[in-house]
């Protein structure tokens, strides 16, 4: 299970990465939301991996760490509620700029002409 | 007074919530609640620094659980320095944006009392997740700050800003992660303890989680190669939001401070001042770049912009050096340079508006209707910046020179004086073209007067920094003896059942 969670994970940030990197506006906020899955992914395996374990310290008995899931919470909100506010932003932005590059430039390789 | 501690927090937070009613008009309640609620909060930062004045370091724990499980609020010297410097900013700024600048948007007072609260929230928590959330806080208003009254510059500067900042709260809570993953705590106090105690296989992981956090505190401070964003965004922002934004740039400051003293001090064994050698060095590139910026830049608001960018690599260069006294210099100048900057964003503001269509841009314009006035403060704000004496930058300097040692004096002493000196270089320059090459009958309207008290209130800090250098640096050396013995903070959070609530 390890494994296959490191991989999602990991490929998760490297897309959302490789997004964020792009030149139009929407691709770096389907970036930013790939990266936020990729922390809260990464977050939530912080307690350490738990199969059918209930989420107080009860007993020496098999249980799941509390702590990274109300983390995992908090994180999930700020990003919805940051995702919503950049979707807004950047259409504020395509609609002022009259295109949606981020740097607000008509040609997106910008060579030549300014 | 058990609950002083967490009024910084609730205070702009009510503030903030009372203002959000109706969101055009009633315009003169709201402007008397933003200003009295932060007039409140400089009572409160003065009653804070009081008590913290002694050595004495309390905590407020919310809910009453108890630390290390709890969330703690942490009173020491720093953090009520902080909060005071804020409130003080603040009181400027905010009535400043009284004579016009918050009517041309919705809600500004409302944004600024939490952008407030999210301040003040990350200079008292003592939980890393905490602070990852009361920096969202006060990002979450800068944006919308950053874009009140709209235009395309704002916007364009806005998408960068935010982008930015969203992929940096990514980094700091996989920052945040590893470092709980590795030690089991939030808490920094018991996080400090832990490390001292750390299995060997561990450090690796660590090592990694601190220094994604100094890239994270870096991108808040804009160190060298993540300042990018800076210059543009502030260059556009509102005058009242860029003069706050002056504070913004030292959270990231502060937090590095705060982190790597109480974390990674010298209990940490191998892990101690991990971020040393990287802030020393980055420090001395930020300066360099930004003597070229302020050299370069043909606005005045860009011109202030990298300004606050030269004051940056200064503080971090005190980090850089990480003894008490480079400390103490550190926390003198930064109180300097967080209020001068934000004077002179306030006004270059004042300026643009009585140049008509030249604006602050460095070209020849129109005479100015109260030209006399402005010449003086900004000459009084160009000297302070520059750090010529006889105001508080030079103080803040010569401490900063005289706390360098061996072989540190070699680059901080040249670099450091040149910076000053491109600094008089650009400032004289944008001087003597904004109020003498001038063409033309003098147009714009007289200056309310809120705007001058603003302007005034922010750049009288210098001569005021002059006058009571004693007392403040005697402050600053007492924080900085502080923060090198973290075993003080552990000791009142960890040792020290029940008493405080």
């Amino acid at each position: 299970m390890e494994s296959l969670y490191a991989i999602t994970t990991g490929v998760l940030t490297a897309c959302g990465l490789y997004l964020v990197l792009r030149g139009r506006t929407f691709p770096v906020v389907v970036g930013l939301t790939l990266l936020s899955y990729a922390v809260n992914l990464f977050l939530f395996s912080m307690g350490g991996l738990t199969t059918d374990g209930a989420a107080i310290l009860d007993g020496p008995a098999d249980y799941a760490d509390p702590l990274p899931q109300a983390l995992v919470l908090t994180a999930i909100v700020i990003g919805f509620a940051m995702t919503a506010f950049v979707v807004i932003l950047a259409m504020r932005a395509r609609s002022e700029a009259g295109n949606d590059h981020v740097d607000g430039r008509k040609h997106e390789d910008g060579e030549g002409r300014p | 007074m058990q609950h002083l501690i967490v009024l910084p927090v609730v205070l702009p937070l009510v503030a903030g919530i009372l203002l959000l009613y109706r969101r055009q008009g009633a315009t003169r309640a709201k402007r008397l609640v933003g200003v009295v609620a932060t007039a409140a909060l400089v009572v409160v930062g003065f009653a804070l620094v009081a008590r913290a004045a002694g050595g004495e370091v309390t905590y407020y724990a919310l809910g009453d659980w108890q630390p290390p499980f709890g969330i703690v609020l942490v009173l020491d010297r720093l953090s009520a320095l902080m909060v005071l410097l804020t409130a003080v900013l603040a009181l400027g700024a905010v009535v400043f944006a009284c004579a016009g600048d918050d009517e041309r948007g919705s809600n500004f007072h409302g944004l600024f009392q939490w952008q407030l609260m999210g301040i003040n929230g990350a200079f008292l928590t003592g939980d890393l997740f905490n602070l990852f959330v009361f920096f969202e806080v006060l990002l979450l208003a800068s944006y919308a700050l950053l874009l009140h009254g709209g235009g395309k510059a704002r916007i364009q500067a806005g998408v960068h800003y935010v982008v930015l900042n969203l992929a940096g709260s990514s980094l700091f809570l996989i920052a945040v992660g590893v470092l709980y993953g590795a030690t089991g705590t939030l808490n920094m106090a018991d996080m400090a303890v832990r490390l001292a105690e750390l299995p060997d296989e561990r450090a690796g992981l660590v090592t990694a989680g601190g220094l994604m956090l100094l890239v994270v505190f870096g991108l808040k401070a804009a160190i060298l190669p993540l300042y990018f964003w800076l210059p543009r965004a502030y260059a556009a922002a509102p005058a009242p939001v860029a003069a706050l934004f002056a504070i913004m740039t030292k959270v990231g400051i502060y937090a590095i401070l705060r982190v790597y003293s109480l974390v990674f001090g010298d209990h940490a064994g191998p892990l101690a001042d991990l971020e040393q050698a990287w802030v020393w060095w980055l420090s001395l590139g930020t300066l360099v770049v930004a003597g070229v910026g302020v050299l370069a830049a043909r606005d005045l608001r860009l011109l202030v912009a990298y300004l606050v960018l030269v004051s940056v690599g200064t503080l971090l260069a005190g980090i850089g050096m990480g003894s008490p006294a480079a400390v103490s210099a550190l926390l003198y100048y930064l109180i300097h340079t967080t209020l001068i900057t934000g004077g002179l964003f306030l006004l270059a503001e004042l300026i643009g508006l009585q140049r008509g269509k030249a604006g602050t841009r460095l070209v020849r314009g129109r005479p100015l209707h109260q030209g006399g006035w402005l010449a003086g403060l900004f000459f009084v704000g160009a000297v302070a910046v520059a750090g010529l004496p006889p105001l508080s930058g030079a103080i803040g300097k010569a401490l900063m020179m005289a706390a360098a040692e061996g072989g540190q004096r070699a680059w901080l002493w040249p670099i450091l004086l040149g910076t000053g000196l491109c600094a008089l270089i650009a400032l004289s320059r944008a001087g003597s073209t904004l109020f003498w090459r001038s063409q033309g009958e003098p147009m714009g309207l007289p200056l309310p007067r809120r705007q001058w008290f603003g302007v005034a209130w922010l750049l009288g800090a210098s001569p005021l920094l002059v006058a009571l250098a004693g007392p403040v640096s005697d402050y600053t050396r007492a924080t900085a003896e502080q923060l090198a013995n973290p075993q003080v903070v552990v000791n009142a959070l960890l040792n020290d059942a029940g008493g405080t609530p």
